[in-house]
């Protein structure tokens, strides 16, 4: 039997493959052991959980030449603004309606990013990081 | 320490290849579903009952996607249209470019309408465009009237909704209005069907609706 955590697991270890592969196209390929930081921005609501998406990274990347890359998440959150009364909300319960008026007539603003941000690499000068 | 400013989309080799899946569905004037719901919903019956009423009038395919077997594809088969199985082989969902090696195995000359039957699962499929014109999501009235506020992403990102299995409405402790209310609130455009495979129910509308799309799923 599969169980939904592994599935889960499947799902993010594409998502990693996926980084991994943007990050080697960004770096030079003799700048690949200074690579420490990977910095990703993970919306709430694009299905993809952090604590896994940073397991399957950490397997994939200790193949490479990129092992002390570090892979920093951040999670940003679902937040929508009400086309009829114009105010700005985060939502934390899934509850898609305006807290302010109740409306259910939403725009939404952040939620859904996937993105690789920046990637952070040490110089020559600092050895001790 | 330096920094390399990157800015770019994770899914952004999916979202290019969907695109050119798109663009070959637009040039040959096929109407693309994607077919998403968590498994035993029935996708398949509704597939079944869509070729049962379209095939006579319509040129149809369909591509099936599925964890570990074909015996969604061998059950379409007998509606004696054109099928393709992914076998995704433990993956959760399919992506671009399975559906682009699919169409290797498909004559898309002269086809109305391809049906992409996805796996069984309300998470990822919502992020992963095929190039789709419609993304149909569908909720059978036993998994229970609060699966669109559990699943959001997935009813925000589709345009259609099936309400099936609602001969079972009776036996089940489904709210049916409470369910419609809930799917509207994610996403308030949601086209929705209300159909019994058993007893064909709400099969005609549906079928009815469909015949009068067209490619860009207007």
């Amino acid at each position: 039997m599969i169980s939904i955590e592994q599935v889960a697991a499947m799902h993010e270890l594409g998502i990693a493959q996926n980084v991994l592969q943007i990050v080697q196209q960004s770096v030079p390929e003799k700048s690949a052991a200074d690579v420490r930081s990977i910095r990703v921005r993970v919306g709430r609501l694009s299905g993809v959980v952090a604590d896994s998406l940073e397991f399957c990274f950490s397997a994939i990347v200790s193949q490479t030449d990129m092992q002390r890359a570090n892979l920093e998440i951040e999670s940003v959150p679902i937040i929508s603004e009400c086309q009829d009364c114009l105010q700005r909300f985060q939502m934390d319960d899934l509850g898609f309606f305006c807290p302010n008026c109740k409306s259910t007539n939403l725009r939404l603003i952040s939620g859904r990013e996937l993105e690789v941000v920046e990637i952070v690499l040490a110089d020559e000068g600092d050895e001790a990081l | 320490m330096s920094v390399i400013t990157v800015e770019r989309k994770i899914l952004e080799k999916n979202e290019q290849i969907a695109k050119r899946n798109r663009d070959l569905f637009q040039e040959q004037g096929i109407v693309v579903l994607n077919f998403v719901s968590s498994p035993g919903a029935g996708k398949t019956s509704i597939l079944e009952k869509t070729l049962q009423e379209l095939r006579g009038s319509l040129k149809i395919a369909v591509i099936e996607g599925d964890v570990q077997t074909d015996l969604d594809a061998q059950r379409v088969a007998r509606y004696e249209v054109p099928v393709v199985q992914i076998v995704t082989l433990g993956g959760c969902h399919l992506e671009a470019k399975l559906v682009q090696d699919a169409l290797q195995n498909l004559d898309l000359n002269g086809l109305d309408l391809l049906f992409i039957e996805n796996v069984g699962n309300l998470v990822c499929p919502a992020n992963y465009d095929l190039g789709e014109a419609i993304k149909v999501v569908v909720l059978s009235t036993t998994e229970g009237d609060d699966k669109p506020l559990k699943y959001p992403g997935m009813f925000l990102n589709s345009s259609v909704l099936i309400i099936n299995k609602i001969d079972l409405i009776p036996y089940v402790n489904c709210n049916l209005s409470a369910m419609k209310k809930n799917a509207l609130q994610i996403n308030p455009s949601l086209r929705i069907f209300e159909v019994s495979c058993f007893t064909e129910a709400g099969i005609p509308e549906w079928c009815t609706w469909l015949r009068k799309k067209d490619v860009s799923g207007q």
